[in-house]
This record gives structure tokens, sequence and C-alpha cells, in this order.
């Protein structure tokens, strides 16, 4: 057995500047509305991803109203069912995860976890939210437009989108492509600042592979983002410029706008998902009180899989009519990123091996989360593999599969990202009893919905479907497990008002939480205040000295070393210097060594 | 303890939901034993890892919970043992890819000699045509499509004149004849897929995609489009039926082939005067139609429309029902046309009637009409004129005490229900989404129309 050390600095200066130049806003406007403090602007988007969340939540009621009690609800006909499919799909994927995990979560922890006073360009990131908001509400007007939002599916297929025979191709589709622009013009402005504060604004021995692996996480799915929107915007707009006027020539490719949009569209998955497996190996690594298992592996797993994402595209379009040789390819490469996947599933589950293991409620949610990924991550080698997607593809399997592994996943994530931060935000701890029961149903009520639907799709009942109707195939049970599937999913969704409850509560009556309640050795638990004040680090910034994940280390008083705590004395040892340190490893970029370790420092 | 507990159970659950639920692939028809197979080994190779790592994940649970005085284990990592993951994991998914590879190719190499059908799919039907005796399609393009000419055939092409034109949704095919389909889509993206067959493949407007099969077992199969086409996709459905030889040939020679569908005159309209004389009687000599009668308005009504209803009561397909009083008064009416030149006459006649809206006779909400009316436009037209290509006739200036009673037949099984009523089906599937106010709401909105 190869035992690989981290090791600890010596000893770091501080920082030569400890002081960045911040505007400090005087008036409750400028500190809370049009405010350039990183944490503000997280707060604003969460609330807001989460408020436009709530929407797609009820939506997917509606619908599942719908799959479980046919002709019951007569509110609901043809056209809206696949008004509120689309804007359902749409919202959750983008104007919620996306939003949340980059804007919510990047905004909150890039700067502290790195060690920065704010994001690099704070105005900028103000803009990015504000643009945000104004996409989100172009969203929600198209509700209230002539004819409703559109119904083309979140996939936007042309030319079905903009035809008269699928709902909103007047004004719903035009008010939903011009709010994706706007979105992605809110991102690129946020992405820029998380890419480029990661780079250049971390603390002092700060090394890339000292990060967090949540700051790893956002850091990649923005690259991820950048990449891909750019894409998005190649095939929304022409999508809307031609609209309006049916192009009279012969050509145009719905194939064509397929392979853009899943160009797009399949990064975004990883978007989805990359922020998610880095936060969830903090909340696993903190709570069993051991360092992340593997953890250079998990970052270059992480690279791999964000590398890999851009050349699996269209297996989404194994059925589509593309020429079919390239499932040969796009099956390889499908199943090829199960591997740097599967690792990190390992190394989440041998973080708990030999752990001390908390379940705190964040805790909870994380090994619910490696479960539900588990489950879905699976599914995912059916569909990638291009003979088995065959007969499942266009079927309630998708859904199965998609939800578990990009919704439901993604999704205990945030909720165990939330318990766990939230004393940071507002110096209160979550009630531990509400949060169980959220966990508890959440967790087992999500899998009562998508487990049992794959097997729907085994039927061959098809997605986007209103209404079965009588067919040969598919038995009558299938609509009684449609109607235990509601009821599942109503019960879920209700008791999400409880963690909404919980989440006002707490703030007004919620336990003091202390600075570092978790006893984790991030940065962000080592502020001066809690909730951490603009510039986050009072009058110096930290210096780091060590990776993120020195829990229970052999000899230490504590079961866990802050990263900035320095190293004690040796005794008898001869007294580190300034100089040393200074050559080897804090100015500047540090040294790695052939396996891309920082090399030992001091000796 | 709980969580691991419930680990344990989730795991177990799941097993014994994929061995005792009834809910799995119905029984395959078709020559594509090689997906099944694959399938079958993604799901030990699947299986065993999500029942190893989960019950593993328990165990951690369980096993290293916090206890006091018991710190974790510091291991910042191991390479010996993530490098065999690493590999196990590499061997599983080779095990899984290289049969899927294998069953790929099979899948899209069609063999030489496979017959070929086209599938056209539109919103939202799907219409067949077969090659004739020279084994090849005849050309087609989207500038040729109308009304007398659906496939949009070539009219010019020698290839496409003794093509066999199926313009319903039901498709028969031989038994144990490998098939080639090639699939065409007119207006929009849609999909063919029979479950059973474990096929399936979106139609492309402007491309010609495929997929070949060989049906292993007789019977009726649903034909399902996969792929969002718009309000009505959920209601596009197709059959498949699959016969011995004879029964198939024999069904094959019962449709026309495209020279056969331009040579039918069109109706003559003063050889239809005579016949138009059985009508009157109901339908007034204008035809005008008489609610006391129970007998509609016709007059300006779309003439494929009422063709393809002669020819459905002629048929049987419509006026057999049981609860259908004034369809089985119709039924001997229609049978007294002596064929479909009797039937184009007549039909050719009628439209030569002056077409006055019929007077409006329900009452209800018209602005609540008005709302429900938007899914009705999909197809029937946004002004209720009746679209040919979506098989919708036309609504406004029509009775509007005969659209409530026709939609409440379809409501209720009455009408559309029929196995040989081909474009029935669909407007249940609508006609289902209705309460009887509604209904009425509707009507009032049309009756605006005009």
């Amino acid at each position: 057995m190869t035992t690989v050390t981290h090791d600890e600095s010596p000893y770091a200066p501080p920082a030569e500047v400890g002081e960045v130049e911040l505007y400090h806003p005087k008036t409750f406007i400028g500190k809370y509305i049009w405010s350039q403090d990183a944490k503000v602007i997280a707060v604003q988007y969460a609330i807001t991803a989460i408020g436009v969340g709530l929407v797609a939540l009820v939506l997917s009621g509606i619908m599942r109203l719908q799959l479980g009690f046919p002709h019951e609800f007569s509110f609901i006909n043809p056209s809206n069912y696949l008004q509120f499919v689309t804007m359902h799909g749409m919202i959750m994927v983008i104007y919620l995860l996306t939003a949340l995990f980059l804007g919510g979560f990047g905004n909150y922890l890039i700067p502290l976890m790195v060690g920065a006073r704010d994001m690099v360009f704070p105005y900028v990131n103000m803009v990015s939210y504000w643009v945000y908001l104004f996409a989100v509400l172009l969203l929600m007007a198209s509700f209230f437009v002539p004819s409703g939002p559109t119904g083309a599916g979140w996939t936007l297929y042309p030319p079905q989108a903009i035809l008269p025979g699928t709902p909103g191709a007047n004004w719903g589709i035009i008010l939903m492509l011009i709010s994706l622009a706007f979105f992605i013009i809110g991102f690129t402005m946020g992405g820029l600042n998380y890419v480029v504060t990661v780079l250049q604004a971390r603390t002092r021995g700060m090394t890339m592979m000292r990060l967090p692996l949540t700051v790893w996480g956002i850091f990649m799915a923005t690259i991820l983002a950048l990449l891909a929107f750019p894409l998005g915007t190649s095939f929304f707009m022409p999508a809307l410029v031609s609209r309006g006027e049916h192009l009279g020539y012969n050509g145009g490719s719905p194939i064509l706008f397929q392979h853009l949009f899943w160009f797009f569209g399949h990064p975004e998955v990883y978007i989805v998902a990359l922020p998610a497996f880095g936060i969830v190996s903090d909340l696993i690594s903190v709570n069993a009180r051991k360092n992340i298992f593997g953890y250079r592996m998990m970052v270059w797993a992480i690279l791999a899989i964000g590398g890999l994402s851009f050349m699996v595209w269209a297996h989404h379009m194994y059925v589509s009519g593309m020429n079919p040789y390239f499932g040969f390819f796009f099956a390889t490469t499908t199943l090829i990123i199960a591997v740097p996947t599967a690792l990190k599933v390992y190394n989440w589950v041998l973080t708990l091996w030999k752990g001390d293991i908390h379940l705190t409620v964040p805790m909870l949610f994380a090994i619910g989360f490696v479960f539900t990924f588990i489950n879905g991550g699976l599914t995912g080698l059916f569909l990638g593999n291009v003979p088995v997607d065959i007969p499942l593809s266009g079927t309630m399997f998708v859904v199965a599969h998609f939800h578990m592994v990009m919704a439901v996943s993604p999704i205990l994530v945030v909720f165990g990202a939330i318990y766990h931060w939230y004393p940071k935000v507002t110096g209160r701890i979550l009630n531990d009893t509400l949060g169980k029961f959220h966990f508890w149903v959440t967790f087992i009520g999500t899998y009562a919905i998508y487990y049992p639907m794959h097997y729907l799709g085994f039927l061959g009942v098809p997605r986007r479907y209103y209404a079965m109707g009588n067919s040969v195939v598919i038995p009558d049970s299938a609509q009684s497990l449609n109607a235990g599937i509601t009821i599942a999913a109503l019960i879920v969704g209700a008791v999400q008002a409880v963690f909404l409850y919980n989440l006002i509560w707490s703030y007004f009556r919620g336990k003091p939480a202390g600075g570092n309640p978790w006893r984790a050795t991030t940065l962000e638990w080592q502020t001066p205040e809690t909730p951490p004040k603009h510039g986050n680090f009072g009058p110096e910034l930290p210096v780091v000295y060590r990776w993120a994940y020195d829990y229970s280390v052999p000899g230490a008083a504590e079961d866990f070393i802050p990263q900035n705590q320095p190293p004690a004395k040796t005794p008898g040892g001869p007294e580190k210097t300034l100089e040393k340190t200074l050559d080897a490893a804090e100015l500047g970029p540090q040294k790695l060594d052939a396996s891309g370790m920082p090399k030992p420092v001091g000796g | 303890m709980v969580l691991a507990g419930v680990l344990v159970l989730l795991v177990v659950g799941s097993v014994l939901f994929h061995y005792l639920s009834p809910w799995y692939f119905t029984p395959i028809a078709s020559n594509w034993d090689t997906i099944d197979e694959t399938v079958t080994i993604t799901f030990w190779v699947t299986g065993f890892v999500f029942v190893v790592i989960n019950l593993f994940m328990a165990y951690c649970v369980l096993r290293y919970r916090h206890r006091k005085g018991k710190p974790a284990h510091y291991e910042p990592e191991n390479k010996k043992l993530e490098g065999a993951l690493v590999l196990a994991t590499t061997l599983g998914v080779i095990a899984m890819l290289a049969p899927g590879l294998f069953a790929w190719a099979k899948f899209i190499d069609v063999p030489k000699d496979a017959p070929v059908v086209e599938v056209v799919g539109r919103q939202w039907n799907f219409n067949y045509r077969f090659p004739g005796a020279d084994g090849a399609l005849g050309t087609v393009d989207a500038r040729f499509i109308s009304a007398e000419n659906p496939f949009g055939m070539n009219p010019d092409d020698p290839k496409g004149q003794d093509d066999i034109l199926i313009s319903s949704p039901e498709l028969h095919l031989p038994v144990n004849k490998p098939v080639k389909v090639e699939l065409r889509s007119i207006d929009v993206l849609h999909d063919f897929t029979v479950p059973q067959f474990r096929a399936k493949m979106n139609m492309v407007p402007g491309l010609v995609t495929y997929l070949w099969f060989t049906p292993t077992r007789t019977g009726d199969f649903d034909v399902y489009c996969m792929q969002l086409c718009g309000i009505a996709h959920f209601a596009m459905r197709g059959k498949v039926v699959v016969d011995e030889e004879p029964a198939f040939k024999a069904w094959q020679s019962s449709h026309p082939t495209f020279a056969q569908t331009r040579t039918q005159v069109a109706g003559d309209a003063a050889a239809g005067k005579p016949l138009y004389a059985v009508c009157t009687a109901c339908h007034g000599a204008q035809a005008e139609g008489n609610p006391a009668l129970n007998a509609p308005k016709l007059s300006g009504q779309a003439d494929w429309y009422l063709r393809r209803q002669l020819k459905n009561f002629k048929l049987g397909a419509r006026g057999t029902h049981d609860k259908d009083v004034f369809g089985k008064m119709m039924a001997p009416m229609a049978a007294t046309l002596a064929d479909d030149a009797a039937i184009n006459n007549v039909v050719a006649y009628i439209k030569t009637l002056p077409d006055t809206p019929a007077p409006p006779t329900v009452t209800g909400n018209a602005k609540k009409g008005h709302d429900a009316f938007e899914t009705c436009g999909a197809c029937h037209g946004a002004d209720g004129q009746g679209t040919w290509a979506t098989n919708a006739p036309r609504l406004k200036g029509m009775s509007d005490w005969y659209l409530v009673t026709q939609l409440k037949n379809f409501k209720e099984g009455i009408r559309g229900a029929h196995a040989k009523d081909m474009y029935g089906p669909q407007m249940g599937f609508m006609a289902a989404i209705l309460d009887a106010q509604e209904t009425n709401d509707l009507a009032a909105y049309i009756d605006t129309l005009r």
C-alpha cells in the first residue's frame, strides 16, 4: 500500500497587500439591492432560483396529476400539458440548477474558500445577477402572453417549435429564446468572474492542488459553461432571427440544430453535476471526519469528465436519423466517461470507510445523493450503449434516468449544502428535526417516484404523452403504477414547504451557530465574523499551509486542522525561516513534482 | 443505524421489484434478440455494481458511525486500490460495450434482399407506401402534396405509378420476412416506434431515415410517435398487423396504386343530383340540415371528409355501435350508394349547394369556448375552417348541435372507436378532455366564427 502524505508548509508570510480596495456601500440599497458583495449576490441568486424553481415544482405536480389521473382535471389539456412540460424542464435545468450552483454557491463559496476578499470584478458580478433576474422575468412573462409559453419541449427542436401545431409558437417561443440569450449574457459575466477569481485571487499558499473539491467542481463547471453556452447562442440566435419568416430556401437541417443543441445540452448536464460532485465530496469528508479519499484522483476525474463531456453529445441522437456510424464512436466515448465517474463514487464510499461518521442532516443528504447517483449513473449505461438505447429512448425510462442523475441527485446536494452553509450565511443552524424529516421524505419519496418509472419505459410508455388512452401493448396496471408515482410526487412536493418553513423559522429562531459549527478545515469557516463581513477576512487575508482535508491527522490535538493553521514548530528542529518558504512555494505558482503533487516544502 | 437499514431495504426492494413486478419488456416480436441480450448483460453488470457498492456503503455507515474515542483512520489515498477499481470498472464497461457495438453493427446493416416499405409521418398520423411490381419507390417532393396527392408523388416518375399507397395508419407486414422501413416526414420531426419490435427511428423532414427488422410472430402491434411533434403528439398512433404471406398479399392488393388513384374520376355533380334525392328527406334540399330529424348540415363541408364518412358508414366503421341511434339510421342510407363513383358524384353535387351558415342552437359561454378552442384549432384551423392535411373537417358554420352530439359520441367511444375507423381514435383522445359544459362552450364559440 502506498501512502502519500500531504505535507504542510512550514511557514508563509502574510500577504504583502492585505487590503484590496472594495467599494463599501453606505446605504441599505447599496448593501442589499445593488450589492457588489459576492455573498449578497449569492443570496440574491439563490432566492431567485429557488423562487422560480417553486414555479417549476408546481408545474411538475400538475403534470403528475394528469399522468396519474388522466381526464380528472379539466384545466389540463394537451396544449398546456406540453407547456408545463417544457417550462418545468427549462426552468429546472437552466434557471434553477445552473443558476443556483454557479451563481448561488459559486458566488458565496469561491471567494471565501480561496481566501479572497471578493470576486475579481465585483461590479460585473452585480450586473450578472440583474441580467439573470431579467431573463427570469422574461421567461415568466411568457405565461401571460397570448397562447402562453412555448410547448416545444425543453429541446425546442425545430421545425415544430415555431409552427402553429405547437402551443406558444407565436409569442412563447420568442420569449423563451430571448430569455435564454439574456441568461447566457448574465452567466458569461458571472462565469468569467468565477474563473478569474479561482485562477488569480487565491490567497498565499492556496495552490490549485489545495483547493477544496467544491471549488474544483464549480470552477470546472464554469469553464464548461463558458465553452458550451456560446454554442447555445449559435442555435438560439438563428432560431430567433429566422422566426417570423419561413425562409424560402431549400435546406436547413433539423439534425444540425440537434447537434448544436446537444453540444450545448450535454455539457449542461455536467455543469449541473460537477458542482454537486465537488460539494458532496466536502460534505462527506467533513462529516466522516476523514480526508476525501484520493484527492488527486478526484481532481483528475473532474478534469477528465469535463473534457469528455464535449465528446459524447450525440448519444442523445442515436435515433435522430443522423449517420448511424456515429453510434459506434459516441457509444464508446459515453461508456468511457463512466470510468472517471465511477472512480468518484468509489472514492466517496471509501471516504466513509474507516471514517468517524456523523450523521448530520448534510451528511444524510450526501449519502442519499451517493445512493441516488449510483442508480442514475448506472441507468446511464443503458442509454449510452447504442442498441440498448433503441428500445428505451423516447420512453419514460429516459425521464426516470435523467431525473435520478441530474435532478434528484443535484437537488439532494443542494439541500445538503444549504443545511451545511446556512449557519455561515445567517449565523444560525437550521432546525435538525425538520431537516431530518425533510431528508427522509425527499430521499425515499424521490426513489419511489423514479425507480418504478424506469419499468414504464421498458413497457414502452412514451414520454411527453398527455394520455396513453387505449393501447394493445401497455397493460392497465401501468396506469395504477402511474397513479402511485403521482401520489409519491405530490407528497415529496408538499414536504418542500417544511424546508422553506425551516429556512424562515431558523433565520429568526435557529440555534446560534458560532464560526465553525461543523469543525471544518476550509477557509470559509475561519472568518473572524459569522456571517462574514464585506471583505470576508478582517485586516489580513489568511495564509494557507495545508490542503483542505486534514481531518483526524494522527497526533493532532483535534480531529481537524484548519487550512490556515500554521504548523507546530518541530521541537528541537531548526527554526524554519521565511526565506526558505519564499523560495519554495508561497510566491508565485507552486512547483509540482512529476506526479502533480506540490513539492515538499522546507524539508 | 436507521440509514444503513434503509439503504439495505432499498437495495433489496429494488432487486425484488425488478423480479416480481409485472412491468417489463413486452415479449419481443422481431429478430432483435441481440438487443434484449445486451440489455440483460447490462442489467447483470449494473445490478452487481448497484448491490455491492450500496451494501458496502450501508456497512460503512453502520460499522464506522461516530463513537466516542474512535477517530477516523488517516489515509489520503491508496493508488493500488484506486487502480484496481478503475481496471475492474473498465472491464465491466467493455463487457457491456462490446456486445452493444456488435448488436448495433447488425442493426444498421440492412439485408440486401429486404423489400422496402415507406412510412410517411405527418401531424398527426402515419401513412405507408409500398413499391409496386418494379420494386422501386417513385420520387416524391413536398411541392406535389395536395388533397388528391397526399404522398407528394411525382406524377411524371414512371417508377412511382405502380407504388401502392396506404392512406391509413394501419400497416400490414408478412411474418418472418426482413423488411427495410424507410422513414419520411412531410412537416415536423416524428418517430416510428413499435415497442415489441425493439425498433425505433425518427422521421426528419427533408431526409429519408431507415431501420430494418424481421417480424417473428403474427398479431397486432401499436405504433407510437416518440418524438414530440405538437399538440396531438400523444394521439399520433398507428398499427402494424403482422400476417401470414397470403393474408398480407390480399391486404396489399386491396389498396390502390398511385396510377389508380389518379384515374379516379372527379365526381360528376349532374350524376350526383338524382342520388342526392334520398338524402333530401332528412338533410334538406339545400343540404342545410334538420335538427328535428338529427340530420346535420352538409353543404360547405369538405368533400374529402364527406367521402370518408360515407365510406365509413358503408364499411360499418361508423353507425354500427349499439348506442349510436342516429348513426344506425344513416348506415343503410349510405349503403344505397353503390360504389366509390356514386359517392364521388353525390359529394360533387353537395359541393354545388349554397353554403349558408347553420343557425346557432346551442347556448354556452363563448369566451370560455374561445380558450378551449386553442387545442382544436391546431387541427381544425384557427378559425375552424377545417384542414385536409390534419384530417380535420370544417366546424364553423356547420350544425352546432351535431358537433355537441358527436363530441359526446367520440368521448364515450360510440364513434371513432371502431377498428376500421382509421382517423376516429385521434378525435377520441381529444374529445376525452371535454366535459358537457365545455362542449357547449366550444359550440357557442364556433357559432361566433362565421
